[in-house]
C-alpha cells in the first residue's frame, strides 16, 4: 500500500480538478519544460504585478498526476505572494522533494504542498513534481531580467 | 501435450526470481521481459561456474585457464551461430547490445572512411543525394546511429510510416524506396507495437533497387525461430539479455562477404593482424569487430541461455506467447477505456501489449500496479518517441510476455488495471 500513500487524496482532488489551468494573458514570460524521461511536458506563464507580486501563474501541459496536481497548487500557493516569498517555498518544497523521504516538511511554508511528502521516496517520481516548480522558478529569474 | 506443448509450471522454477517475495508479502508479476528478461539458474550458474574457476582474458593468453576461458567463448559463438542459422560462425560479432551493433554498421558508411584508400566499397559510400530508409515504429537505437549517419554524410534519412493499426504502411514502398537508397533498417518486432514486420516484402523491393537491409531483431529473436539465412537480409542485431542471457552482451549478425568489405569500427588489442607506427593490417572477422577484451562471461551466459532456450524449443516458446497474446487481447477488452496501440489480431504480432488508460496517465498505472499488486509492466515512450508521436499520445503502458508467464498473471493485470480505474475514478 506504499503506493497510495503517495497518492494522497489532496493529490487526486488537484488533479482531477486543476486550479488556474489553461494559458493566460496578460504574462511577462512563458516557459516550456518537459521531462525527457517520461514525456511530461508543461507551459507556464508568468504575470508579475506591482511591487513584485505575483498576479498570475497560468498553465497548460501533460503528464501524470503527480506532475499535473503539483502544477496546481503551484498555481494556488503562489497567487497574491511576492516573488521573494514564491522563491523561498520554491525551494522549501525543492529540498522536501529531494530529501528521499528523510526530510520533515515546513507545513507553514508549503501548506497543502506537503502533500507531496511521499513522493519523495520514490525517486523515479521526483522529477514529476518538481517540472512544474522549475519551470516557475525558471520563468521568474526571466521576468526579473526583463 | 502436442510436440509444441510447454510445462510453464516446470518452467517457473528454473527462474528463481519469479518465485521471491516483493516488501510487503506481494508475489512479483513479470510482464517486462521486453525490457530485459529474467535469468534461469543454468545461466546464472555458468557464469558463476566460468568466473569462479575457469576464467582469463581469451584468445592471448598462453596457458590452461586462457585457453579454457576462449574456448567457452568462441564455443558461445558457435551456439549463437547455429542458434539463428548463420551460415558461418565468423559472421556472429560480439557486441555490448544491440544499440553497439546498430551503431556499428552505421559508422561503416561515409566516403570520408574510404579517403586516401584505393577499395573505396560503392555500397558503403554515402553522400548527399544517397538515402537511409527506417521506420516510425523504430526504438531509438535504430533512429539515431542513422541520424547521426546523415549528419556526418549529408545523406537523407527518410521514414516508413506507420498505419491506424500498427502496422508499416507500405503503401508507398516503391517511392520510399528507390535507386537512392543505400540501406532500410526495420524492426524485425516493433518493441511497443508488437507488430511483426513484414520481412520478405521489403526486401524484395531493397533487392530491386540495389540497397543493404539491416533488421533489429532484438525483440524477435528471443520470443521465435529465427534463420538470418531464410530471411534474406544483410544485418541482424539483438542482444542478450532480452533472451535469458546477461545484460553488456549483444550480437551482430552479417554477411561474411560485407563485413569483409566494412571498415573497422572501434580500434584496439585483438582486432589487428599487424601494427606498424604508421598504419595496421586487421584481423579477419569476427575479431576485426571486437577491439579490447571482450564481454567474456557474458558471451559464455549468452551461451547458456541459447541451450536453455533450445532445449525447449523456440517453436514451443512461440506457441506459448502466442497463446498468452490470445487470451490477453479477449482478458483487455473488458477494461473500459483501454486503447490497444497496436494489431488486435494475432496475425504477424508478438506478446508485447502496449495500450492507454482513457484519463489516466501510464505513470499513475504503472505505480498503482507495482505498489499493490506486484506487476511489473513498462510504462513511458519505450525509447520510441516518434511512434508515440505519431498516435498523438506521450506514453503507453506495456505489458510484455515470455515463456515463464502465465494467464493467470495476465487476470491479475486486468484486475490490477480495474483498480487503478478506482482509484483515479
Amino acid at each position: 500500500m506504499i503506493g497510495e500513500s503517495m497518492y494522497q487524496e489532496l493529490i487526486l482532488e488537484h488533479y482531477k480538478h486543476p486550479q488556474g489551468r489553461g494559458l493566460r494573458e496578460p504574462y511577462d514570460t512563458e516557459v516550456h519544460h518537459v521531462n525527457p524521461t517520461c514525456g511530461d511536458e508543461i507551459t507556464l506563464r508568468v504575470r508579475v504585478g506591482t511591487a513584485g507580486r505575483i498576479e498570475d501563474v497560468s498553465y497548460d501541459g501533460q503528464g501524470c498526476s503527480i506532475s499535473q496536481a503539483a502544477a496546481s497548487v503551484l498555481h494556488e500557493l503562489t497567487a497574491g505572494s511576492t516573488v521573494e516569498e514564491t522563491l523561498s517555498v520554491v525551494d522549501e518544497f525543492t529540498r522536501l522533494m529531494q530529501g528521499r523521504g528523510q526530510v520533515e516538511a515546513d507545513e507553514d511554508v508549503l501548506g497543502d504542498a506537503v502533500a507531496f511528502a511521499g513522493v519523495a521516496k520514490f525517486p523515479a517520481r521526483v522529477k514529476c513534481a518538481l517540472l512544474s516548480w522549475m519551470a516557475y522558478k525558471d520563468a521568474v529569474v526571466r521576468s526579473a531580467a526583463l | 501435450m502436442t510436440p509444441t506443448s510447454l510445462d510453464v509450471e516446470r518452467i517457473r522454477k528454473d527462474f528463481p526470481i519469479l518465485s521471491r517475495e516483493l516488501p510487503g508479502g506481494r508475489p512479483l508479476v513479470y510482464l517486462d521481459s521486453g525490457n530485459s528478461s529474467q535469468k534461469p539458474a543454468a545461466v546464472v550458474e555458468t557464469i558463476r561456474e566460468h568466473l569462479a574457476m575457469h576464467y582469463s582474458n581469451v584468445g592471448r593468453a598462453m596457458h590452461v585457464l586462457g585457453a579454457e576461458s576462449t574456448e567457452a567463448y568462441e564455443g558461445a559463438r558457435d551456439k549463437v551461430a547455429a542458434f539463428v542459422g548463420a551460415p558461418s560462425r565468423d559472421e556472429v560479432i560480439f557486441t555490448k547490445n544491440a544499440s553497439e551493433a546498430l551503431n556499428l554498421v552505421a559508422y561503416s558508411f561515409g566516403q570520408h572512411l574510404w579517403r586516401g584508400t584505393a577499395d573505396a566499397d560503392p555500397r558503403f559510400t554515402l553522400g548527399p543525394g544517397d538515402e537511409i530508409v527506417i521506420s516510425e515504429m523504430e526504438h531509438h537505437s535504430n533512429i539515431v546511429p542513422w541520424q547521426l549517419l546523415a549528419q556526418r554524410t549529408g545523406a537523407t534519412l527518410r521514414w516508413f510510416g506507420v498505419t491506424d493499426e500498427g502496422r508499416l504502411d507500405l503503401s508507398g514502398l516503391p517511392e520510399l524506396i528507390t535507386e537512392r537508397t543505400k540501406i532500410v533498417s526495420i524492426a524485425h518486432q516493433s518493441n511497443v507495437l508488437g507488430t511483426v514486420n513484414p520481412v520478405a516484402d521489403v526486401l524484395a523491393r531493397v533487392r530491386e533497387v540495389g540497397a543493404l537491409m539491416m533488421l533489429d531483431a532484438s525483440q524477435s529473436v528471443p520470443h521465435h525461430p529465427v534463420n538470418v539465412a531464410e530471411l534474406g537480409v544483410d544485418f541482424v542485431a539483438f542482444t542478450g539479455h532480452k533472451m535469458l542471457g546477461p545484460s553488456g552482451i549483444g550480437v551482430l549478425w552479417g554477411r561474411a562477404e560485407l563485413l569483409d568489405a566494412m571498415p573497422p569500427f572501434l580500434g584496439g588489442g585483438e582486432m589487428i593482424e599487424a601494427v606498424w607506427m604508421d598504419h595496421s593490417t586487421y584481423a579477419p572477422i569476427p575479431h576485426k569487430f571486437e577491439a579490447g577484451t571482450p564481454p567474456i562471461v557474458e558471451a559464455i551466459g549468452l551461451g547458456a541461455a541459447v541451450d536453455y532456450l533450445q532445449a525447449i524449443g523456440m517453436e514451443a516458446v512461440e506457441a506459448h506467447e502466442r497463446s498468452l497474446t490470445a487470451y490477453a487481447l479477449e482478458a483487455l477488452r473488458e477494461v473500459p477505456g483501454l486503447r490497444l496501440i497496436g494489431p488486435d489480431s494475432l496475425e504477424l504480432r508478438g506478446g508485447t501489449l502496449a495500450f492507454t488508460l482513457e484519463g489516466i496517465h501510464p505513470h499513475d498505472v504503472g505505480q498503482i500496479l507495482d505498489d499493490e499488486f506486484g506487476i511489473a509492466v513498462r510504462v513511458g515512450h519505450h525509447c520510441a518517441r516518434p511512434l508515440h508521436l505519431r498516435f498523438g499520445i506521450p506514453a503507453t503502458t506495456r505489458a510484455s510476455f515470455y515463456l515463464y508467464n502465465t494467464t493467470g498473471e495476465i487476470d491479475a493485470l486486468v484486475r490490477g488495471l480495474l483498480h487503478v480505474q478506482k482509484v483515479f475514478g
